[in-house]
């Protein structure tokens, strides 16, 4: 009854919440309809016990991922009236790509009533440590089965990164950064002389 | 940098005898007065919240001579004045703006009969803006309140002048 | 506790929500209440450090000084700036008050004493705290001023990057507890160092995690010397600027509740949480909430102490602090941690 009731409560708060997202005039309300979305869709990752993959997609996409996307838009003035401008030349293609995805929708769900494919349910006996924990379940498929695709993927996000930098950093000539480790080495005695200059002589520096 | 310094640093010694510090001086004695029970002592000079002084036979002492108001640098106070019955020249309103008062006390130096002084008193915070544009009757309501520090302060003055 | 309302005759269900309720009102209420202490222990601490007294008027020693602030505030008017964008103004400092209380729910205040006994309790704590930043980005962005707007950026940006070694710091603890359940972490520290010390402090190769948790800590929870965010010289008080009464008090509440909490985990996580500090039988006559309070207790001593000693950092510095040097030491540490536990608890 709780169950069902917070699934109810969830589904629909992501559906609503996910349609604001694209009927919000303001860019911000966007961004913060979004982060509900997400937040919710972790509620419904609860309710099938998948709890691991609930925190993950609120500390990654509701922490950070989110955050800067909220970054961003805080800091673009986007001027909206120009960007709906295109929306009767654009309206076609939008219907076109709604429709396909629909179509596919419709296609998958016929395919599985009628028995063509077959998806593992959420009873957790596709898991291949029954009774763990969803952490280790993961774990224990990622770091075994699959443990060259999961290398392989944390490699190319290195390169991603890799490749965002260097595309990105640009050598400057003629700024002079701080070293702050070389003034935190810095001693009192290295830095300052006393000295008993005659009168009349000054002192050199 | 030598071995010496970075075992400093990474033992974060220098934070280590900062906060040794803050925690000897969170045992010392305070250095403050416990304030509203305990209060430092005042100077007879001190120049606090304004009264109008009376003699002792309850004649109000301010001749509405104005020089006050004329010397206000803030211009805070407001005299009008017209003989009282008996013929003497006294004031009908002698308002004074304690927000805008920046309590140098030329006020009081500027007064031939003492009248205007400002007392010891500096605790009349007031919850509203309005409660601190004085009246003529709460400057000697004040004056009467007070008369016996404000006369014994001008008393200890009274050498020096 | 469940249980106990089952055996009044109640259905289950009705029985787990009153149960899950009292659980919630048992946590939350004494939670405010200590928050409104804590305030009034923070300034007198931070007086008696700068030799001054602090509040000492209203009630005996000045108790009762944060009620007499809190009655004030609520007494006030709420104001919305005319330019604010008024629905995300008010929401953003009930979100910073939610998550707060929303982040206990896994703190193990006692054996078995815990609201939530979820299997991922670590990462739950992670989840929340990073959501603790959009109150104060929605407040900054709502407020529609310049400062508030810098110190939500600033907030951002300060977290985001605190949580990255904090991430790490608290693998290390995992790996050595081999759970995320906070109650297991805790029973995990049981004789850990010798078989009499309890708590994951003790052991050398886990104490500069420590110390790097309460550093990030502090940053994360935007304390003194990382207190940035409302850094008065420059932006005078932060994304707090436009806020009055209730919204404003909602904010100090959350902030020092943010703030017990990091002192609740760092005695849950390095300290042995309910477990006395030795692991010596007679210890353990005293209750367990009593250990866990008295750690706490002592680790907001030490945040107060901080915020009495240090001055604060520059911006760059605290970013330089955060990736340049907790970043790879957390790193460090986590390949040093799985390394010594692959040598010694699962043979080469």
């Amino acid at each position: 009854m709780i169950q069902l009731l917070a699934f109810y409560l969830f589904a629909a708060l992501v559906v609503a919440s996910g349609l604001l997202v694209i009927l919000a005039r303001n860019p911000v309300h966007s961004v913060l309809w979004l982060i509900l979305a997400f937040f919710n869709a972790a509620g419904l990752m609860i309710l099938i016990g998948a709890e691991f993959i609930a925190m993950l997609l609120v500390i990654v996409y509701v922490g950070a991922v989110a955050v800067l996307f909220l970054f961003v838009v805080m800091m673009l003035d986007i001027d909206f009236a120009t960007l709906r401008a295109g929306l009767v030349k654009n309206f076609p293609l939008g219907l076109s790509i709604a429709l396909i995805l629909l179509a596919e929708l419709v296609l998958g769900l016929g395919a599985n009533s009628a028995g063509v494919l077959h998806l593992g349910v959420a009873d957790g006996n596709a898991a291949p440590l029954a009774g763990a924990p969803n952490i280790e379940a993961i774990g224990a498929v990622l770091y075994s089965r699959y443990l060259f695709l999961f290398e392989a993927a944390g490699v190319v996000l290195l390169v991603a990164m890799i490749g965002a930098i260097v595309l990105t950093h640009r050598e400057r000539g003629g700024i002079k950064p701080q070293n702050i480790s070389k003034q935190v080495a810095r001693r009192p005695e290295e830095a300052t002389v006393n000295t008993q200059p005659e009168v009349g002589k000054g002192v050199s520096l | 940098m030598s071995v010496a310094h970075l075992i400093k640093s990474f033992t974060l010694w220098e934070f280590v005898k900062a906060h040794a510090l803050t925690l000897k001086y969170f045992f010392k004695e305070k250095a403050t007065v416990n304030y509203p029970y305990e209060k430092n002592p005042l100077s007879p000079r001190f120049r606090g919240e304004h009264a109008l002084r009376r003699y002792p036979n309850g004649e109000e002492r301010c001749i509405a001579c104005k020089l006050c108001e004329a010397i206000c640098p803030a211009q805070a106070i407001t005299i009008e004045a017209e003989p009282r019955d008996d013929g003497s020249r006294r004031t009908t309103r002698y308002d004074i703006d304690m927000t805008k008062c920046i309590f140098c006390g030329f006020c009081q130096e500027a007064c031939p009969v003492d009248a205007v002084v400002e007392g010891p008193n500096f605790e009349y915070a007031t919850e509203t803006r309005e409660e601190l544009l004085y009246d003529k009757a709460k400057l000697l309501a004040n004056g009467d309140k007070w008369e016996r520090a404000i006369a014994a302060n001008l008393e200890a003055d009274a050498p020096y002048r | 506790m469940t249980a106990f309302f089952q055996s009044l005759g109640l259905p289950f269900e009705a029985a787990w929500l009153i149960a899950t309720i009292a659980g919630i009102l048992l946590i939350a209420l004494p939670l405010m209440l200590s928050v409104a202490m804590v305030i009034y222990v923070d300034r007198k601490i931070w007086a008696a450090m700068a030799l001054r007294r602090g509040p000492n008027v209203v009630g005996p020693l000045g108790l009762l000084q944060s009620f007499a602030d809190g009655l004030k505030v609520f007494l006030q008017e709420t104001i919305v700036p005319t330019a604010a964008n008024k629905g995300i103004f008010l929401i953003g400092p009930i979100v910073t008050f939610t998550v707060t209380l929303l982040a206990w729910a896994v703190v193990p205040f006692n054996s078995g004493a815990i609201l939530a006994d979820i299997n991922v309790g670590l990462l739950y704590v992670l989840a929340i705290s990073s959501l603790g930043v959009y109150g104060t980005i929605m407040a900054g962005w709502a407020s529609n001023s310049k400062y508030p707007f810098f110190s939500a950026m600033r907030a951002s940006a300060q977290m985001i990057s605190y949580e990255v070694s904090i991430g790490f710091i608290l693998l290390c603890v995992v790996l050595w507890a081999d759970s995320f359940n906070l109650g297991t972490i805790v029973e995990a520290q049981k004789g850990h160092v010798f078989g009499i010390l309890n708590g994951f402090g003790f052991n050398p190769l886990l104490f500069p995690m420590w110390v790097l948790f309460l550093i990030s800590g502090l940053a994360e929870t935007q304390r003194a010397p990382f207190d940035l965010t409302e850094a008065e010289s420059e932006l005078v008080a932060g994304y707090q600027t436009e806020y009055s009464s209730m919204s404003f008090a909602l904010f100090w509440l959350g902030e020092y509740g943010n703030v017990l909490l990091m002192c609740a985990l760092n005695a849950t996580l390095f300290w042995g949480g309910y477990l006395p500090p030795l692991d010596w039988a007679p210890l353990y006559v005293v209750p367990g909430i009593i250990w866990f309070l008295l750690k706490t207790a002592f680790f907001f001593f030490v945040f107060s102490w901080v915020k009495a000693t240090v001055p604060r950092y520059r911006y760059d510095q605290l970013m330089r602090l955060g990736w340049k040097v907790f970043l790879p030491m957390s790193l460090l540490f986590v390949f040093m941690v799985s390394g010594y536990l692959m040598l010694t608890r699962y043979g080469a």
